[in-house]
């Protein structure tokens, strides 16, 4: 045990050598890069942005792949000229802030980057529980985040710019796939989730979705946060969907939650080939690859980019990411969306003229972008009106897409299923409109 | 059903039970509250993760379905060692001040989190597979060749050959396995092989396969546990010492050795915990707080060194968990009055299910605060 603080200590320096390396390669990339375009790499200016990502903690796995996604998008924009405001090429600089999965240090460095830094823009967040401690931050300060996750929405702040999808860009379409056309169709539905705001209140919107599209919940269980006895709810699930031969869940556990389940619902019996079928929110091909593609084969998974769209801009955006940080790499759809939000607020900022944050938001609205998932578009709730697609999960991973809409799903701020949010809605374009109005 | 929810609740409380049992010596007989408990099992976990890589290798490959048996051996070897270290380093010094040992074992689970994420696992199996050897390589030699050659040198060459093995093997472990060569924070997955997997019918119910694998895993760590521990010498001296300290030490029971040896079962045990737990979940840098407070749950509600209530309140709070938390009274007993009906429904979720037992065993204690089988006679008082 004595060496082990040396081993430590030498991997950081390591470590340290290594990233210098990878940055100075990076800079040699940037400007020979940049050699191509008239800028030739000289900027008029820079301007620094800030990233907040959990970079250690138990989030630190799913969020990083964010922060290396944003600083894809920032070298790119840096390669192509930089951004222009008011005839001047300014060279994008960030300063990547570690949140480290816990919540009041997330509201910490917000402060720390607006206030010291004086950045214009944070792009960061993971969690729900991590945007409702910067919320505040953000509104006394009138500061800009751009939050990149799929959310349980029910929140629409004139000072952050939702790009994940709202429920109705995921789980509504997903509910409406189940129950109509996937072949557990008509049966019943069983709902698990991890014990906190996202599984609840999509739950909700789900049972009242269901109730509305004349389906049947029978039963609904919450694994508290950091338990992986699955036992009991897998009891359950047999005991309510056995008499009807199978049917539907609905899973939006969490990170190695997920990897308990779906290796004991196996084990159980619970699978495809016995008419038991997972709609799942929270996995995408990163977590399909962790938890094992034997599990989850069969299952189904609902999200706006999934890395098998077969499109040039999908292609580009994969080879780029695993180009940049190694062949073995995947994208999936939190990634595009970190992806999307820098380039959306390029454009603002262009647009704008200014950094200026009432001006961008202004300018914000009405923006659109030719993703890697097709055309995306802001909407005055400040949420990104974008493609929904089903996927089934393959044998040997990533996703069969199955369905994806025709066009664009607007997204809704205010749930129109959940009764507490029915007809209101959000506009931030219209002074008398604003947060919550009714529709 | 009835069966059914049964083998449910001997489930999940096999799960406590292998997981505390380790504790319940090292706590339990020991009074050490060691924290790094969790920690013990995720190392015994890695130890299954690295051995079904291992197995993987064309020259091991034909015996691939045998490796989570083997896992068990090398889990038990590498967590007891670890344990050993442990307490020599770390335990020996503050044996009497729980406060210190506390922290102090906090620490070691942190450092332990810690090196399995920035240290790279073949390397990690380099170290321990030298620690075994520097541990145990001078005590083989007969007592002929020990007093022939000064002690001291043999146990210094010793240490170097054991670091030259472990360099050795962790070169060739990173070498053939690549999985294993890089650092990693990312959760692996231990997969069960086939035999273990799927459910077997008995008496018309189906159970789960890797489930059943682990009632037995507990049952014969317990049978195991408690025939050391009642029927060989060093059981006996362990009982002794545990008694009385002094008293044994007079009579000329290395105490030392001793707790050497209880802890280092102790940790085993712990390993072995961990090759269970791998083959229900994922295993990653924080398995081992998942299950660290269940233990002690158990260990204090069962009777604080005493391995039957050990036994006894794994399972009750595994029975009263499916019981409560899979909603079995309501379909047990149907047409109970509404508002019993009402408030059984309520708790009847997993997380509810959680608070309510933590609700039962806190009012138990309040009335029992020795557990179910309080430790009678000297030690009490001491």
């Amino acid at each position: 045990m004595g060496q082990l603080p040396n081993l430590n200590e030498f991997m950081r320096i390591s470590r340290r050598i290594l990233a210098g390396l990878a940055t100075a390669s990076l800079a040699v990339t940037v400007t020979s890069c940049g050699g191509g375009s008239d800028t030739s790499g000289s900027f008029d200016d820079t301007v620094t942005v800030g990233i907040l990502h959990s970079l250690s903690g138990t989030m630190a796995i799913s969020e990083s792949t964010l922060v290396d996604t944003e600083k894809m998008a920032i070298k790119e924009i840096n390669a192509a000229g930089g951004v222009t405001v008011g005839g001047k090429s300014y060279k994008i600089d960030y300063i990547v802030e570690d949140g480290a999965s816990d919540w009041p240090t997330f509201a910490e460095k917000s402060k720390k980057l607006i206030d010291q830094d004086g950045v214009p823009v944070v792009f960061g967040g993971w969690t729900s529980a991590s945007r409702k401690a910067m919320l505040p931050v953000y509104e006394s300060k009138d500061a800009f985040l751009y939050y990149p996750i799929q959310y349980e929405a029910q929140e629409c702040s004139n000072n952050i710019f939702y790009t994940g999808a709202s429920p109705n860009q995921q789980s509504e379409p997903a509910t409406d796939f189940m129950y109509k056309r996937s072949p557990a169709a008509g049966k019943p539905f069983f709902l698990v989730g991890s014990d906190y705001v996202f599984p609840r209140t999509s739950n909700t919107i789900t049972k009242e979705q269901l109730k509305s599209l004349g389906g049947k919940v029978v039963g609904e269980d919450y694994l508290p946060l950091g338990n992986t006895e699955v036992a009991p709810i897998i009891s359950k699930i047999k005991k309510a969907l056995a008499p009807s031969g199978g049917g539907v869940i609905i899973n939006t556990l969490n990170g190695d939650q997920n990897v308990a389940f779906f290796k004991q619902i196996q084990d159980a019996g619970i699978t495809p080939s016995n008419g038991y079928y997972v709609m799942n929110y929270s996995i995408a091909e990163e977590e399909i690859s962790t938890i094992g593609p034997e599990f989850l084969e069969g299952h189904y998974g609902a999200w706006n980019y999934m890395m098998s769209i077969d499109t040039p801009e999908s292609k580009k955006f994969a080879a780029d990411f695993k180009a940049l940080y190694g062949s073995d790499r995947v994208v999936a759809d939190p990634q595009e969306s970190a992806y999307n939000m820098v380039y959306l607020w390029k454009q603002a900022v262009e647009d704008a003229g200014t950094f200026e944050n009432s001006a961008v938001r202004e300018a914000l609205v009405g923006q659109t972008f030719d993703a890697p998932q097709g055309p995306v578009e802001v909407m005055p709730n400040h949420h990104l009106a974008q493609t929904v697609r089903i996927g089934l999960i393959k044998p040997e991973g990533g996703f069969e897409i199955l369905e994806e809409t025709d066009g664009v799903v607007f997204p809704q701020a205010w749930n129109q299923f959940e009764p507490s949010s029915k007809g209101y809605a959000c506009d931030w374009t219209d002074p008398s409109k604003g947060e919550r109005y009714k529709l | 059903m009835l069966l059914d929810s049964l083998f449910n609740g001997v489930a999940i409380g096999s799960v406590l039970l292998v997981s505390a049992l380790g504790l319940a010596i090292v706590f339990g007989l020991m009074g050490v509250i060691n924290l790094a408990h969790g920690e013990l099992m995720m190392l015994g976990a890695y130890t299954t993760y690295v051995t079904q890589l291992i197995f993987k290798l064309p020259l091991l490959k034909p015996y691939y379905n045998g490796y989570v048996i083997v896992s068990i051996f090398f889990a038990f070897i590498v967590s007891g060692v670890v344990g050993i270290l442990l307490e020599k380093t770390v335990i020996r010094k503050l044996y009497g001040s729980p406060l210190e040992t506390l922290l102090a074992t906090w620490g070691v689970s942190l450092i332990l989190q810690q090196f399995v994420r920035s240290v790279p696992l073949a390397y990690g199996t380099g170290l321990v597979i030298s620690l075994i050897i520097g541990l145990f390589l001078p005590s083989v030699f007969s007592s002929k060749v020990k007093e022939s050659i000064n002690f001291k040198y043999l146990k210094f060459s010793s240490w170097i050959f054991a670091v030259l093995a472990g360099v050795l093997s962790g070169n060739l472990i990173s070498s053939s396995v690549s999985k294993l060569s890089r650092a990693s924070a990312r959760n692996v997955d231990v997969t069960a092989p086939a035999w273990m997997r799927g459910q077997i019918e008995i008496l018309g119910t189906a159970f789960p396969k890797t489930r059943l694998m682990i009632i037995i895993i507990t049952l014969i760590s317990v049978i195991a546990i408690t025939l050391f521990l009642n029927q060989s010498a060093w059981g006996m001296r362990i009982r002794a010492v545990t008694q009385n300290r002094e008293m044994s030490d007079c009579l000329g029971i290395s105490t030392e050795k001793v707790d050497v040896l209880t802890f280092g079962i102790g940790s085993g045990l712990a390993g072995v915990a961990g090759v269970a737990v791998s083959l229900l979940g994922s295993v990653g840098p924080n398995v081992g707080g998942n299950y660290i407070v269940g233990c002690f749950m158990v260990v204090v509600l069962g009777g604080v060194g005493n391995l039957l209530g050990t036994i006894f309140a794994s399972f009750g709070i595994g029975i009263m968990t499916d019981l409560i938390g899979a909603g079995r009274l309501l379909s047990i007993w149907p047409d109970m009055p509404l508002p019993l009906f009402n408030t059984i429904n309520f708790f009847a979720t997993t997380s509810m299910a959680r608070v309510m037992i933590f609700a039962l065993i806190v009012i138990f204690l309040q009335f029992k605060p020795t557990g179910l089988f309080p430790q009678k006679g000297r030690m009490v008082e001491s």
